[in-house]
């Protein structure tokens, strides 16, 4: 077993993840209508291939990629295409979706199969079918997979790490998905690992699962050359990707735009390699994944396999609605979930889980004065100063904050969820990233 | 003692000679009529001249790279004195005023949200484009009160910034800085105002606002001077056409036009446009205007009760509602 490092900083919020854990995954119910944002990815957004009246089957493709960072979208079931308009997006603006009306019959598509023996097809076929089948990080950032596994000329690759951390408190999503299904995670890693003719392989999950450990294990078999499994402590964010860089390689991607593969490693998530492995040998394109809908708020927390588009509502009934009053719906984990006002969204490619808090349990909570303390400081996983970079966004001190290197910050929260004066400092910094960008996009 | 003192000025000596020499070598050239200028503006640095400050500007009004009535918040007056000093002649100058193009207030906008963040309007926004109902609405949160250089915005208890038309000076600080694009510079004679930029259909805006513009065109098809059209389901005032006769006003269902003109407005009569058609004294319903067959007609301002029947039938657009002085 390799050595394992320690990245600085970080928090231990509780887990809570005893709500879902031991519930298998199930299929959810297909709701009425589905709702297929064009923008789920980073990157440019899908144009629509399909016009209102149409009608569409499982696995069809409905929008067309744009440009090289970017990936088409699927319709997720058979039916008919309602309207093409803007709709509510987990990212808290409306943005343009294609509203399907399911037929039930969930026909599929009629066209390539999968390829079984993926070792006869060259990188470049891979990578072709990885994108075409519109795979992006499932981890929730939903960065195209294809861009992630073309690295350029210069920046050779030695090592390919399989994320299942999964150290945001309440999801189990990944560790189910490691539990019930490891050999496609595993058989995922292989394609990976052939694109980019790397040897070496980790796959990193937290010492708080240890049967998704035995069982990722088991699939590779006890002297497996193929890959290290990698238990790590249990500390947030360990599943960021720069910091399970330095925890189990021990490089430091270089701070201010430095990206992992200048020091040679990919990071992709269970969930990614999981569909990889789906894509790749049995053609089916990315149009659904595995939510854990749970939270103190819901009846009865699940970890469900959702058709890409269903409206958050809808596993909310599936799950038993509502415990009491709702408090907070958050798409993602608590720690970097966006909150939602409005039960209408979708979920889309990033979406790992969606999570309600009751009433009770939210507190509003008023800011009081920074006393220099240096919690934020000390728990930050990026070496900022958070304390700092929020105190300049709330004078309006932008050119300070990005001094600062606020844009370094990763958003992961553990300043503001330890600050003991309750600043918002996540929103501050966030509120300074978005001024400094509209200031560089002017110039 | 002796030796101490001659020492002592030998290097005193020294040194002013080297300070002296060093002062008129290095010296920096600066033009005195910058420094001049610069005493004239405001002091404000609000940035509206498109330079980074007034120090900036100063510079480059002297070195002929900025107009010499680009300073927005000095107006005419300090055009004027800029003028004077670089001997060039007195351009006329425009003058605008911030006007608020929402009336969405906490009691007339309904919320998406409980909002518990950053208390600023920039900041608000990244959540969920703020937690208005209306996406096009007014947050309420004071960016503009705070980045407002001369202290003409003030929060009032509905939630909506109110804007001192004194002590705007059209610089456009808020404008810039407002995240909806809710404030809008305006010509400082305009009197009446569209107060919303809601695109949303009708049904849309009902359901989040009471008094939004719902597009229904009521405006456009009363407004004598073509004034007001409908762009995109939204009320739009082109104020080069508005003859501030109020008529839009009353004619909104929603209430959503406003008008500055408090008193009585008088009707006036262009005569160079009147033709004496006499449609408005036949209109007039309290025949307060009169006027000889063919000729120039009168308005007996005892009689006008500015109700702007004759504004709307008048076929050269010779009447405008007036404020008596």
């Amino acid at each position: 077993m390799s050595k394992v490092f320690r990245f600085k900083g970080g928090v231990h919020p509780r887990d809570r993840k005893e709500l879902s854990r031991d519930k298998a995954i199930e299929p959810a119910p297909l709701p009425e209508r589905l709702v297929v944002p064009l923008s789920q990815h980073i990157g440019a957004p899908c144009e629509p291939v399909v016009s209102q009246g149409d009608t569409v089957k499982k696995g069809q493709k409905i929008g067309e990629a744009r440009g090289f960072v970017s990936v088409p979208v699927h319709a997720p079931t058979s039916g008919k295409v309602i309207k093409i308009d803007s709709f509510p997006h987990p990212l808290g603006k409306d943005l343009p979706a294609i509203e399907i009306e399911p037929d039930g019959l969930d026909t599929c598509a009629d066209g390539a199969g999968g390829q079984e023996d993926f070792a006869s097809l060259s990188p470049d076929e891979l990578r072709a079918i990885i994108r075409e089948k519109g795979i992006v990080g499932m981890g929730g950032a939903t960065f195209p997979t294809h861009v992630k596994l073309s690295p350029p000329e210069g920046k050779p690759i030695d090592t390919l790490i399989i994320n299942g951390a999964e150290c945001e408190p309440y999801l189990t999503a990944d560790y189910r998905l490691m539990l019930e299904e490891p050999e496609k995670v595993i058989t995922g890693m292989r394609i990976m690992k052939t694109i980019l003719g790397v040897e070496r392989a980790f796959i990193a999950i937290e010492k708080n699962k240890p049967e998704a450990i035995d069982a990722v294990k088991g699939v590779l078999g006890p002297d497996s050359r193929e890959a290290t499994v990698v238990p790590l402590e249990v500390k947030y964010p360990q599943g960021a990707e720069k910091q399970l860089i330095k925890t189990i390689v021990n490089r430091e991607v270089p701070p201010s735009g430095g990206l992992p593969m200048d020091v040679g490693v990919l990071v992709q998530n269970v969930g990614t390699a999981a569909a990889v492995d789906q894509a790749v040998r049995l053609g089916i394109p990315l149009i659904e994944r595995v939510v854990t809908v749970t939270g103190e708020g819901i009846r009865e927390p699940k970890n469900l396999r959702v058709r890409i588009g269903t409206p958050v509502g809808s596993l909310l009934e599936a799950c038993g609605g509502f415990r009491e009053t709702p408090g907070k719906l958050v798409l993602g984990g608590p720690m970097m979930g966006i909150s939602q006002y409005t039960t209408e969204v979708p979920v889309i490619k990033g979406t790992s889980g969606v999570l309600v808090l009751p009433r009770s349990r939210v507190r509003l909570e008023e800011a009081r004065t920074c006393i220099r303390c240096g919690t934020c400081v000390r728990v930050c996983p990026m070496n900022l100063l958070p304390n700092f970079i929020g105190t300049f966004a709330s004078r309006g001190l932008f050119d300070q904050a990005e001094r600062y290197y606020a844009l370094d910050c990763i958003e992961c929260g553990s300043c503001a969820f330890s600050c003991p004066a309750k600043i918002p400092l996540v929103h501050l910094i966030k509120y300074a990233k978005a001024e400094i960008m509209a200031k560089k996009r002017k110039k | 003692m002796i030796e101490a003192v001659l020492t002592l000025s030998g290097i005193g000596l020294v040194a002013s000679l080297g300070l002296g020499l060093a002062a008129r070598k290095f010296a920096v050239r600066r033009n005195p009529l910058i420094e001049r200028v610069e005493q004239i503006l405001p002091g404000a640095n609000c940035g509206a001249c498109g330079t980074a400050g007034c120090s900036a500007f100063a510079k480059a009004v002297v070195e002929g790279e900025a107009p010499l009535n680009a300073c927005v918040p000095g107006g005419q007056e300090v055009a004027r004195l800029i003028a004077e000093l670089m001997g060039a002649a007195v351009p006329s100058t425009e003058s605008y005023v911030a006007v608020l193009l929402c009336k969405g207030g906490k009691g007339e906008a309904r919320s998406k949200f409980e909002y518990d963040g950053v208390s600023d309007c920039r900041a608000a926004v990244l959540v969920s484009g703020g937690d208005k109902g209306c996406a096009y609405g007014c947050l309420g949160l004071g960016t503009c009160e705070r980045v407002c250089p001369f202290g003409a915005i003030h929060m009032d208890e509905d939630g909506l910034p109110v804007i001192d038309r004194e002590t705007c000076t059209g610089c456009g600080v808020c404008v810039k800085n407002c995240p909806k694009g809710v404030l809008l510079l305006a010509p400082r004679e305009a009197s009446v105002h569209i107060r919303c930029h809601s695109h949303d259909k009708g049904a849309q805006v009902k359901r989040v606002c009471t008094v939004g513009c719902i597009g229904c065109g009521a405006c456009v098809r009363i407004c004598p001077y073509e004034a007001i059209t409908l762009d995109d389901g939204l009320a739009v005032m082109d104020y080069t056409r508005c003859r501030q006769c109020g008529l839009c006003v009353d004619s909104c269902p929603t209430g959503n036009i406003t008008s500055l003109v408090s008193q009585t407005p008088k009707a006036r009569i262009d005569p160079e446009r009147c033709k004496g058609h006499a449609l408005c004294e036949a209109a007039c319903p309290v025949d307060a205007i009169s006027g000889e067959p063919g000729k120039t007609r009168l308005v007996d301002e005892e009689r006008c009760i500015g109700c702007r029947i004759c504004c709307s039938v008048c076929p050269v657009h010779a009447i405008a509602m007036v404020n008596p002085d």
